[in-house]
């Protein structure tokens, strides 16, 4: 019998299973993996240093690419850094669009998420599903924003707009005939609102088809099940956050342990792991999708009764509105200054820190007093997720490296930067 | 919330005593100041008798271009590395910052061995901003290319970077060439003074 030799296997930078550009360098022992070791930075654009190029508001839109399946909750934590500094509070009904937002996002992160993965596994009909369900959420993003990903919306002193009050609809066309199109437009003939809670009334039926394809499937468990058993000791140790700590059984939510915005006054639930294996991490981000429902849910109702302002009236930071400045020259400098200068933020130095999606998301921003950073750090969950990767998958199989890659749910937008 | 940063302010300095040079909080946030030789020691009893037992970012700053004349902060060298720690245990969060000495070589003590989430974030630093973690033991450049010259964070690297790359049909394979690009800033850094800020109270000092 021929003797078996331990060889170095290169994955990626184009597989499909790597997330995106990943590439890793495996050291295999048969085929057990003795050392993994990622190479990355293939996405690696200088976001923090293009950030200290440009002024304050225009790095906005550089959040959305940062981790791009969930872009408004990146421009969350920088929004916030800003504010803190500035020292301006958003109006309330700002803070629940934000929070309803951040939800809305959660959910689009972990249906990508679980396609991605359960395809990478094998099982392709989730990924079908959740696509089907990112659709309608693209279009709340749309109808708010006029952008399906990339938003933009959020501005230090609130939101860019207030919420619409109808919804984009579709059109007859050679492929759709009225009678169709009647029926694709049935949830959009009221407001925003009314589109997202038709959708939050819909969502838990679709999670329990997710839940009736993996959760007692057997090869889904055979896959995930006792695979990259992480304890929490070893999760705090390598900077885990979000699901990839919880999963471990750590109670650790920003939104609960340091409120921001207005969850402190939402009935919410942090679901926690046991093992810490793929497939408590799996539940756990079950588990949050039901969870960021019933936030959407709360929020809506709360701004269905609530009007008024969404951003603050302070033209220093917020421009002025559109009639404003057509009729008054003290509001037409404002706004002229702010477009092109920005504002000054005061000297110092803040780290704001949201619960993303993936994890912790922080931005450490230092201001030297002047209209763009002095230095941007943003601190991407993924980052740490995937320095953990080499301990996580010593001693498995190859196959269970996709696995890996698919729990720790990778994006290179945010561990390139 | 304030009162609990002051109060984790208080029992680090009668920990620490003159091991921290300078402490002080601004919009909640704890920062202490470490000279370089401590690192090692002060961070351990941090991660031991304080419980931060999370090292949630390291990063680098590059502090030559900082400010103006009138800035309340003067930094006391160029380079600096700022850890920010968080205890899930206490709900505490602790801002570290190191000056770093020698601005040709600057060195400081790599903190894997204390929190393995060191591990990518000092390689990082190491790239971005050429600073060695002596006792790091995998200190290879991580974001930017094979092969890549120069440190790119450092405010004398410019924007637009020194080489740009390229296939070369005739020799039918990737190039590197000086870049053509020129510097183009459509917003200019000012540094305006805003009177709304800087009255009596001062939110926030660096």
């Amino acid at each position: 019998m021929a003797e078996i030799r331990n060889y170095t296997l290169n994955f990626g930078p184009q597989h499909p299973s790597a997330h995106g550009v990943l590439r890793l360098v495996l050291e295999l022992d048969g085929e057990v993996i003795e050392r993994a070791d990622p190479h990355i930075g293939l996405l690696h654009r200088g976001t923090e240093k293009l950030a200290e190029h440009k002024a304050f508001n225009q790095n906005i839109g550089y959040m959305d690419r940062l981790d791009y399946v969930s872009m408004l909750a990146n421009e969350h934590g920088y929004v916030l850094a800003i504010e803190k500094m500035l020292g301006t509070v958003p109006p309330v009904r700002a803070q629940y669009i934000r929070v309803m937002f951040d939800e809305v996002t959660r959910i689009l992160n972990h249906l990508l998420w679980l396609g991605a993965h359960a395809l990478d596994i094998g099982a392709m009909t989730v990924f079908l599903f959740a696509f089907r369900e990112r659709e309608d959420l693209f279009d709340a993003y749309e109808a708010v924003s006029g952008a399906r990903m990339h938003a933009t919306y959020y501005r230090p002193g609130g939101v860019y707009r207030d919420l619409p009050d109808t919804m984009p609809k579709y059109e007859t066309s050679k492929w759709h005939n009225q009678k169709e199109v009647n029926k694709l437009n049935e949830n959009r003939e009221g407001s925003l609102l009314d589109f997202l809670e038709d959708f939050t009334r819909r969502f838990p039926g679709y999670v329990d088809e997710y839940e009736t394809l993996l959760t007692d499937n057997r090869i889904w468990k055979q896959r995930t099940v006792d695979i990259a058993i992480v304890s929490p000791e070893r999760a705090l140790q390598m900077g885990l956050t979000g699901p990839m700590l919880r999963g471990s059984g750590v109670e650790w939510d920003l939104r609960k342990k340091q409120p921001y915005e207005v969850y402190d006054q939402l009935d919410f639930d942090i679901p926690v792991g046991v093992t810490g294996d793929c497939y408590d991490r799996y539940l756990v981000r079950v588990a949050e999708m039901r969870e960021a429902n019933k936030i959407i849910k709360q929020c809506i109702d709360w701004l269905r009764a609530n009007p008024g302002p969404v951003i603050v009236n302070d033209v220093k930071v917020a421009p002025p509105s559109r009639e404003n400045m057509k009729g008054n020259m003290e509001a037409m400098i404002h706004h002229f200054k702010l477009f092109t200068e920005g504002y000054c933020v005061p000297e110092g130095e803040a780290y704001a820190a949201v619960e993303h999606p993936k994890g912790e998301f922080g931005i450490y921003l230092v201001s030297d007093g002047a209209n763009k950073p002095y230095r941007l750090k943003i601190r991407a969950p993924g980052f740490a997720h995937l320095a953990a990767l080499d301990e996580m998958s010593r001693g498995h199989m190859l196959a269970d490296v996709v696995a890996i890659i698919g729990t720790q749910d990778i994006v290179f937008g945010e561990v390139d930067r | 919330m304030s009162n609990h940063v002051k109060s984790l302010a208080t029992s680090l300095q009668a920990r620490f005593d003159d091991r921290i040079r300078e402490s002080n909080i601004a919009l909640d946030e704890l920062t202490i100041v470490v000279a370089k030789k401590d690192i090692m020691d002060v961070t351990t009893v941090l991660k031991e008798e304080f419980a931060f037992d999370q090292l949630i970012d390291l990063c680098g700053v590059d502090y030559s271009t900082y400010g103006n004349a009138e800035s309340s902060f003067k930094p006391a060298e160029r380079f600096a590395v700022i850890y920010h720690l968080l205890s899930v245990r206490n709900n505490y969060r602790l801002r570290v910052r190191t000056f770093l000495p020698d601005e040709a070589m600057p060195k400081i003590a790599s903190i894997k061995t204390i929190w393995s989430a060191a591990n990518w974030f000092e390689r990082e630093a190491f790239d971005l901003y050429g600073f060695i973690f002596e006792g790091h033991d995998d200190l290879r450049r991580l974001l930017t290319d094979y092969g890549f010259i120069g440190h790119p964070f450092r405010k004398d690297f410019p924007l637009e970077g020194n080489v740009e790359m390229r296939y070369d049909p005739v020799q039918q394979r990737v190039i590197y060439e000086p870049v053509s690009i020129e510097e183009r800033n459509l917003v200019p850094r000012v540094i305006r003074r805003d009177n709304r800020y800087h009255s009596s109270t001062q939110p926030g000092e660096a």
